[in-house]
């Protein structure tokens, strides 16, 4: 294999441990003067986007900030539970740097690139300190240090948290960093704003468009670079963790201009969310991974058990986590923690009405730490049910508003029943393709956070999407952009009355036309239900050659019946949900077909990508690295037509071997 | 998996822009199932209103999972209606009779114009965070985070007020359209903290200043701010905020 012709990684030279310091001191800059003359778009409000913008305005670039919710506080990273990693060895049990570029690319089940790895792991420890210099209240010890917990596929305690709203915290803070330049001028913030197409010129992104959703009126915008920090796609299968507005559209329409596509069948299916509950469910509601370091995960040992959780006894329980994966027991990575959830109820072992969910148990945990309780206040002879009473206001107090949150939903209380949960679309490891840079196959379009593939591989480790998101915005897009904004320092304003931004407007403006022009029957409501169905029977957690292939005949009759069928009420004119939902569903149906395509074309299993078709007989993901070491990225040619590019991963600081849990 | 049985009225408050005069329409709904959600209560309404070709309600939501503050309904004389702490996404149908009428409107205030329906305009509350709601550091200046030890007790409590979702259930609630749950919760967090003392005086002063420039209203201590806060921010921030303000005062450099 030979990485393609088209895709330079543009990784610096040197070891991996000196590449990001050495690369640092040589960029180029951009001096204090011009940088007031140059702009910077950056498209998104979460906590890449927040964290960029803010460091961008600091450093004095003239930003424009977009964000389709009514504030930029709202992007969906604030939903963000469980934590944040960092590779501080506050805990002294171990931790560096090196180890957390080696968990993560274990983790990513060797599909990621090293050299962005190690970056993340280098920046991770900063990101912390910026945050608590912010005023995020992160939990902490008696003692007044920053307390720390565990997540899945990692045997160190790294991750720093805010109770179970961690990313409500970190967001809190780069807002208030972002909402401190809008105070000062050097950010123009645009919310209510839709980013509908890329706009380029002489093939350099210059800009975008933009519907302002409240009048529904078209804007141009122009700038020198773009930063599109817009989220993942995890909704193009409908029922997911997603926010209700998070959508591809804006990374889409990078991708039909010019911006490779890279891995994007690489999805992460959580495996503690509560279940579902019917056909009215517009979402799935995560329960963070944290809860797994002190919650038990099992099935009744017999079929078919209808019996109430607490009803059966110990022994006939079947801890499968424990028993399959004795080394990392309930944290073992989340790909895995999925696949064995479905395999118990594939194989009729699961609870509830459904029979599509396991248990997650506290009992224990509840046991273990009324005893701490009671052993600190030394009492001997407190009896059990006193001990529970302590145990469960010690869980409270780390899992409150999880607890409270799943009674809410299925109106069962967590501190009296186990809960139940299966695992749900959560995160998109797929996404625009990148540099070392973070530049897309654009030249002066960006990508940062989940809307690009870079760190995660083929499965990201819980607590490192919001490290990942930091990372880019705070620390690495301020000084890599510096290398393309170098050479832009006597271009001057751009001018949106240019030929391009006319007729990308144009292009815009005929197909909102066309969406509202059909009047059909089916709502987009009711065309993205269905998508979602075909990507998760057929492109969810297993797959398999015929069930892909049959699913991109579907996609396709789907999309015409789209063009030929959808109903859009409202006008153009206008403050229109009905109309931005038509156009991201549009969109995701695309993206849909290309997903399948991705995932039929990788002959092998590696984290989050199952192909049933390729299994060791203990039912682990089989990966073939002799043909599939390398990162897929697509390169959109037509309606329905993409071209593969390949670039090779290639190893040298890290042993390959067989992905083991056990 | 129960198919839903229960049947409302909903009396929803329809509006087509600020400057058009709203009022109230009546719509009957069958099929309603307990574990429905809210805000999945308004899909199906939204998905018949489709089917009957008229023009679906316009509201704002986002997570669903009661931490973006987005939703915003205004649900028989409560904001997120009748449980507490809990947003109008995590209100569930089962709070709910068969055969309710429930009635739903946007949140009330000068200060947060209607843009169409249930949807109002919270643009102010940006700006006042703008004005001082944060800590003046630049990225990269920062020092180690554990050179400074917090004691637990102010690291919870800053988390406590730090909770606010900005979703403008305190604004709704109170009679004079007061904002300053909302403030104080921020002046509470950053005041509560080590990073926030070098602006803390000016933070105040200038965060209150923001609030009366939007025209939000004053306190007057009926405490249904915090009564109906989804996230139960404590109205003792107010106190503080009211302690801080005059503090700074006295010695103020803003003129």
């Amino acid at each position: 294999m030979a990485t393609s012709s088209r895709l330079d990684a543009r990784i610096p030279q040197g070891s991996l441990e000196d590449k990001w310091e050495k690369y640092k001191s040589s960029v180029p800059l951009v001096n204090p003067s011009n940088k007031r003359n140059i702009e910077v778009i950056v498209v998104g409000t979460g906590l890449a986007g927040a964290s960029a913008a803010a460091t961008l305005a600091e450093m004095g670039y003239k930003v424009k900030a977009f964000c389709f919710q009514d504030s930029p506080r709202r992007a969906h990273s604030i939903a963000a539970q469980g934590g944040i990693n960092a590779a501080k060895n506050y805990q002294n049990d171990g931790d560096s740097v090196h180890r957390l570029f080696y968990d993560t690319i274990k983790g990513g089940d060797y599909r990621s690139r090293e050299a962005n790895v190690h970056r993340l792991a280098e920046v991770s420890g900063n990101i912390i300190d910026q945050c608590v210099a912010q005023g995020v209240p992160f939990a902490r010890e008696y003692g007044g240090l920053l307390s720390n917990r565990s997540f899945g596929g990692v045997q160190v305690q790294r991750t720093f948290y805010a109770a179970g709203q961690t990313g409500q915290q970190l967001l809190l803070g780069a807002y208030s960093g972002l909402q401190r330049q809008v105070g000062m001028g050097t950010i123009t913030m645009y919310n209510r704003h839709e980013m509908l197409d890329v706009v380029k010129i002489d093939g350099k992104c210059r800009g975008i468009i933009a519907r302002n959703l409240i009048t529904g009126e078209l804007e141009r915008h122009s700038a020198h670079a773009v930063l599109l920090c817009t989220g993942g796609y995890g909704n193009v299968f409908y029922l997911s963790t997603n926010a209700m507005g998070s959508n591809v559209t804006a990374a889409w329409k990078a991708h039909k201009r010019g911006a490779f596509f890279a891995n994007p069948c690489f999805t992460q299916i959580h495996p503690t969310c509560i279940p579902v509950s019917g056909e009215h469910q517009s979402k799935l509601t995560l329960m963070s991974e944290s809860l797994r370091n002190d919650g038990r995960i099992w099935v009744p040992k017999k079929q078919n058990d209808t019996r109430a959780g607490i009803a059966i006894p110990e022994e006939e329980r079947d801890y499968y986590l424990e028993r399959r994966y004795p080394a990392f027991g309930n944290l073992v990575p989340r790909d895995i923690a999925s696949r064995a959830a479905k395999e118990r109820c594939d194989a009729g072992y699961g609870v509830g009405s459904s029979k599509l969910a396991v248990f997650l148990d506290f009992s224990a945990a509840f046991h273990r730490y009324g005893q701490g309780e009671a052993n600190k206040n030394n009492v001997t002879n407190a009896p059990e049910s006193q001990i529970l009473e302590w145990g469960k206001a010690v869980v409270k107090e780390k899992y409150g508003n999880l607890f409270d949150m799943y009674k809410q939903i299925t109106g069962e209380d967590p501190y009296e029943v186990p809960m139940r949960i299966y695992p749900a679309v959560h995160y998109t490891m797929g996404g625009l393709w990148v540099d070392y840079n973070l530049m897309t196959t654009v030249p002066g379009l960006y990508s940062l956070g989940e809307a690009n593939f870079s760190d995660h591989g083929a499965n990201r480790l819980g607590a490192s999407a919001l490290m990942q998101g930091l990372a880019d915005g705070y620390f690495v897009i301020p000084i890599t952009v510096g290398a393309y904004l170098a050479g832009e320092i006597r271009t001057g304003h751009i001018s949106t009355d240019h030929e391009a931004f006319v007729n990308t407007e144009k292009e815009v403006k005929e197909r909102i036309e066309k969406l509202i022009s059909i009047q059909g029957k089916t709502s987009p409501e009711l065309f993205h239900r269905r998508l979602g169905k075909i990507m998760w029977d057929k492109c969810g957690m297993a797959r398999n050659e015929k069930g892909l292939k049959e699913a991109i005949a579907e996609i396709r009759a789907l999309r015409e019946e789209f063009w030929s069928d959808v109903k859009v009420m409202g006008k153009i004119g206008d403050f229109n949900p009905e109309l931005d939902k038509a156009n991201r569903v549009a969109d995701f149906i695309e993206l849909g077909e290309l997903m399948c395509i991705d995932a039929l074309t990788r002959n092998e299993s590696c984290g989050g990508h199952f192909r049933e078709e390729y299994q060791t007989e203990e039912g682990e993901a089989l990966r073939d690295d002799e043909n599939f070491m390398f990162v897929s990225a697509w390169e959109h040619i037509a309606n329905e037509k993409w071209e593969l590019h390949k670039e090779d991963l290639i190893y040298d600081n890290i042993k390959i071997a067989q992905r083991s849990y056990k | 998996m129960s198919a839903g049985n229960m049947r409302l009225t909903l009396k929803v408050w329809r509006q087509s822009n600020t400057d058009t005069q709203g009022g109230f329409e009546s719509y009957n709904l069958d099929g309603v199932s307990p574990d429905m959600s809210f805000l999945e209560m308004f899909d199906i309404l939204n998905e018949q209103l489709i089917e009957e070709s008229k023009e679906p309600v316009a509201f704002d939501h986002d997570c669903r999972e009661g931490i973006c503050g987005s939703c915003s309904m205004f649900i028989n004389g409560q904001p997120h209606g009748p449980l507490k702490g809990v947003t109008t996404c995590q209100l569930h149908m089962r709070t709910f009779k068969d055969g309710d009428t429930i009635t739903v409107e946007p949140w009330r205030s000068g200060a947060f114009p209607v843009i169409k329906d249930l949807v109002v305009d919270r643009d102010g509350f940006d700006r006042i965070i703008s004005a001082g709601g944060f800590v003046s550091v630049n990225t990269g200046n920062a020092q180690d985070a554990n050179n400074l030890p917090i004691a637990k007790e102010d690291a919870d409590d800053a988390f406590s007020a730090a909770a606010c979702i900005g979703c403008g259930a305190c604004v709704a609630a109170c009679k004079n359209a007061s904002a300053m749950l909302f403030v104080s919760a921020k002046i509470s967090q950053l005041a509560l903290l080590p990073q926030g003392q070098a602006e803390r005086s000016i933070r105040a002063e200038k965060m209150v200043a923001q609030m009366d420039a939007e025209g939000f209203g004053n306190c007057t201590n009926t405490h249904a701010c915090s009564a109906e806060c989804p996230k139960e921010i404590s109205f003792e921030n107010i106190a503080r905020m009211n302690r801080e303000y005059l503090g700074a005062k006295v010695s103020s450099k803003v003129v």
